[in-house]
C-alpha cells in the first residue's frame, strides 16, 4: 500500500548555517500516529516544515500519495495536509471562529465566501479542540494555550487526511492536553486521520503512537515502535542526559529522570 | 471577560457594510460639491459660464481628486497592514509616500512633464520612487526570516526623512515655479484644474484597485498568520511582490498628483475595522469607499475652516491622523505580539 506521505532522505540547511536536517526518512501510512522526539535544536521543526511544504528540501523528496510534492498544486496539497505551527501568531484581533474558518480556504474557490456548512464544520472543529467557548473571542486576547486550541481547530477545519502538529499541547494544562489527545485518537478511528506530532511528552508517546522518530543533531537516531525507541540508553543518547530512565509497564512506558 | 455573539455570515456582513459605506461616500461627495467659499449656483450651471467653469473646472475635479486619492491611500494602507502584519503600517509610515514624492519632485525639477506611451512621466517617477522606498524598507527591516515590527516602522521613518531632505534639496536648487509645486507636495493638497488629470489617474488607479482587492482573501489569510497561509495554498512570495508593486503604483501616482497626504491610509482601515470587523475581504473594499469619503470631507473642511484662504488638506489629515496613530500605538500594547 502506498503511504499517505513519504519523506525520502530529506536534508535542509538554513542560509549560512550548518545542516539542520541530514538524510531523514519517514513513511506515514494512512490512519497512523507518529511522534517526533529529540532535544531542542535537533531539527524536528525543520523536518516537519519540509513535510508541510514550507521548506524545500536541499536533498531528498517528499511524496504525497506517491506523487512528488512539486507536482501537487498547493491548494490540493492543502486539502490533504494541515500544519499547525508551534506558536500561533496574532497581530490583529480576529475572532477565533474567523481564524478557524481560514482552514476552509483550500475547499473554496477564490471568490467564494465561507457558507453555513463551513461555519458548521468550523464550530465542530472548535468543539473537537475543546475551544467552542472561544469562538467569538479575539485571538489577541487568548492565552498561549487557548491559541493552541484555536490553531488545532483551524487545522481540523481543513479536514485533511494528515495533520502535522508542532508541539500542539506545549502550553496546555493536563486536562486540555488529555482532551486533545483523545480528540485526535477519535478522529483517527472515525476518519482515518493520520497524525505526525512533535512532542516532548514522552509519557504520551508510549501508548498512543504507532511509531516514534527520534532525531539527534539533525539525523535519525532511531525510528520504530514505542517499545523499541523508548529505552533508557537511547533516550539518554538522544537528549544528552545520562540519567533518563524508561520502563515499560503493560502498554505504557514510564519515563523519568533519576535524581 | 465579555462574550460577544459569533459574527454574522460573511456574505451578509459584506453586503451591509459596503452598502453603508457606498451611501456614505455618495453623501460626502454631495456635501463637498456644495461646500466652498464660492457658492455654486446649481440652477445657473447650464446658462452661466462662470458657474459652469467654477463647477466643472474647479469644484468637481477637486472633489473627485479627493475621492481618488483618499480611496487609493486607504486601500493600500489596509493592504500593507495585512501584508506586514502590522496595524501601524501605512503608505506614510512605511516611507512609500515619501519615496513617491521624491520621485515626482525629481521628475518635475528635471522638467520631465511629457508623456511616455501616453502615461505622464510624473506618474512613472512617483511609482519608481514609491517602489524603491517599499523595497528598501522591506530589505532593511528583514533580518533572515524574521520581520521585526519595530524595525519596519523605523526604516519607514528613516526613508521618509531621507526623502524629505532630498525633496528639500531639489526644491532649493529648482527654479521658483517648480519649487512652488514641490512645496505643495510636501504638505499635500488637492488643487487641480479640469477633469483631464482625473481621467488619467483613474485609468491607472482603477485596474490597480481591482487587482489589489482581488488579493483580499490571500491578504486575509496572511494577516491571520503568514506561515499558516502558506500551508493553506497561498503563494505568499507572489502576493508580497504583487502588493508591493500595486501599492507602489497606487501611492506613487496619487502622491505625484496630490502630494504626501499623511495618515489617511492608517486611520481609515482602522475605522473600517472598528465598524465592520477584521475580515480583510471587508476591510479592503471598505477602506476604498471610506477613504474616498474621508478625504473629501477633510478637504471640504480645509477649504472652509479659515475665515479667508484655505488650509492644505494634508494639514487636516495630519492633525487628525497623528493623535489617532498615538492612540493606536497605545492600544497596540495590549495586542500580544509573538
Amino acid at each position: 500500500m502506498t503511504p499517505l506521505l513519504e519523506a525520502r532522505g530529506l536534508s535542509y540547511a538554513y542560509t549560512g548555517g550548518a545542516p539542520a536536517v541530514r538524510n531523514v526518512s519517514l513513511e506515514v501510512p494512512p490512519a497512523s500516529m507518529i511522534a517526533i522526539i529529540g532535544a531542542n535544536g535537533s531539527g524536528k521543526s525543520t523536518f516537519l516544515r519540509m513535510l508541510a511544504g514550507l521548506y524545500r528540501p536541499a536533498a531528498g523528496e517528499v511524496l504525497l500519495d506517491g506523487r512528488p510534492f512539486a507536482t501537487v498544486p498547493p491548494r490540493l496539497r492543502a486539502r490533504e495536509i494541515a500544519y499547525m505551527p508551534q506558536t500561533a501568531a496574532a497581530a490583529f484581533p480576529f475572532p477565533a471562529l474567523d481564524v478557524v474558518l481560514s482552514g476552509r480556504t483550500p475547499h473554496l474557490p477564490r471568490f467564494h465566501l465561507e457558507g453555513a456548512r463551513d461555519r458548521e464544520i468550523g464550530m465542530e472543529a472548535l468543539e473537537a479542540a475543546g475551544a467552542a467557548h472561544l469562538a467569538a473571542r479575539p485571538v489577541t486576547a487568548l492565552s498561549a494555550g487557548e491559541r493552541q486550541m484555536v490553531a488545532l481547530a483551524r487545522a481540523l477545519a481543513q479536514q485533511p487526511r494528515l495533520l502535522l502538529l508542532d508541539e500542539p499541547s506545549s502550553a496546555l494544562d493536563l486536562k486540555h492536553r488529555a482532551g486533545i489527545m483523545r480528540a485526535l485518537a477519535r478522529l483517527r478511528a472515525a476518519r482515518g486521520l493520520s497524525i505526525v506530532m512533535i512532542t516532548h511528552d514522552l509519557q504520551l508517546t508510549g501508548s498512543l503512537f504507532d511509531r516514534i522518530l527520534a532525531l539527534r543533531g539533525g539525523e535519525t537516531a532511531a525510528c520504530g515502535r514505542p517499545d523499541e525507541v523508548l529505552r533508557s540508553e537511547l533516550l539518554a543518547d538522544v537528549y544528552g542526559e545520562p540519567n533518563v530512565r524508561a520502563q515499560r509497564m503493560g502498554d505504557q512506558t514510564l519515563v523519568w529522570i533519576e535524581a | 471577560m465579555k462574550s460577544t455573539p459569533a459574527p454574522a455570515p460573511l456574505g451578509r456582513r459584506l453586503a451591509v457594510s459596503l452598502s453603508i459605506l457606498a451611501a456614505f461616500l455618495l453623501a460626502s461627495v454631495a456635501i463637498a460639491l456644495v461646500t466652498g467659499r464660492q457658492r455654486v449656483d446649481f440652477s445657473a450651471i447650464l446658462s452661466d459660464p462662470f458657474s459652469r467653469a467654477l463647477f466643472f473646472r474647479l469644484r468637481l475635479p477637486r472633489v473627485l481628486m479627493g475621492v481618488l486619492i483618499g480611496a487609493s491611500l486607504s486601500l493600500s494602507g489596509a493592504a500593507l497592514q495585512a501584508l506586514f502584519r502590522n496595524p501601524l503600517a501605512d503608505p506614510f509610515t512605511l516611507g512609500v509616500s515619501g519615496g513617491g514624492a521624491l520621485g515626482a519632485s525629481a521628475a518635475l525639477a528635471l522638467g520631465w512633464s511629457a508623456h511616455f506611451f501616453g502615461v505622464p512621466i510624473l506618474f512613472l517617477a512617483g511609482f519608481g520612487g514609491a517602489l524603491a522606498a517599499v523595497v528598501l524598507v522591506r530589505v532593511i527591516a528583514r533580518t533572515g526570516a524574521v520581520m521585526l515590527p519595530g524595525a519596519l516602522l523605523l526604516s519607514g521613518v528613516v526613508v521618509n526623512l531621507i526623502s524629505a531632505a532630498a525633496v528639500l534639496t531639489i526644491q532649493y536648487v529648482a527654479d521658483p515655479n517648480s519649487a512652488l509645486r514641490i512645496l505643495r507636495w510636501m504638505i499635500g493638497s488637492l488643487d487641480v484644474v479640469g477633469l483631464t488629470p482625473i481621467w488619467q489617474m483613474l485609468a491607472v488607479l482603477a485596474p490597480a484597485w481591482i487587482a489589489l482587492i482581488a488579493l483580499s482573501r490571500d491578504l486575509h489569510l496572511i494577516a491571520i498568520d503568514d506561515e499558516t497561509a502558506a500551508t493553506l495554498g497561498v503563494d505568499v512570495r507572489r502576493v508580497e511582490t504583487a502588493v508591493h508593486l500595486l501599492s507602489a503604483l497606487i501611492v506613487g501616482v496619487t502622491v505625484a498628483m496630490g502630494g504626501a497626504i499623511g495618515f489617511v491610509g492608517l486611520i481609515v482601515p482602522h475605522a473600517v475595522r472598528l465598524m465592520f470587523g477584521e475580515d480583510l475581504r471587508i476591510v479592503l473594499p471598505g477602506s476604498l469607499l471610506l477613504g474616498g469619503a474621508f478625504l473629501v470631507l477633510a478637504d471640504a473642511l480645509a477649504r472652509t475652516v479659515l475665515p479667508s484662504g484655505e488650509l492644505p488638506v494634508g494639514a487636516i489629515t495630519g492633525l487628525l491622523g497623528g493623535p489617532a496613530f498615538l492612540w493606536l500605538l497605545r492600544r497596540r500594547q495590549r495586542y500580544a505580539l509573538i
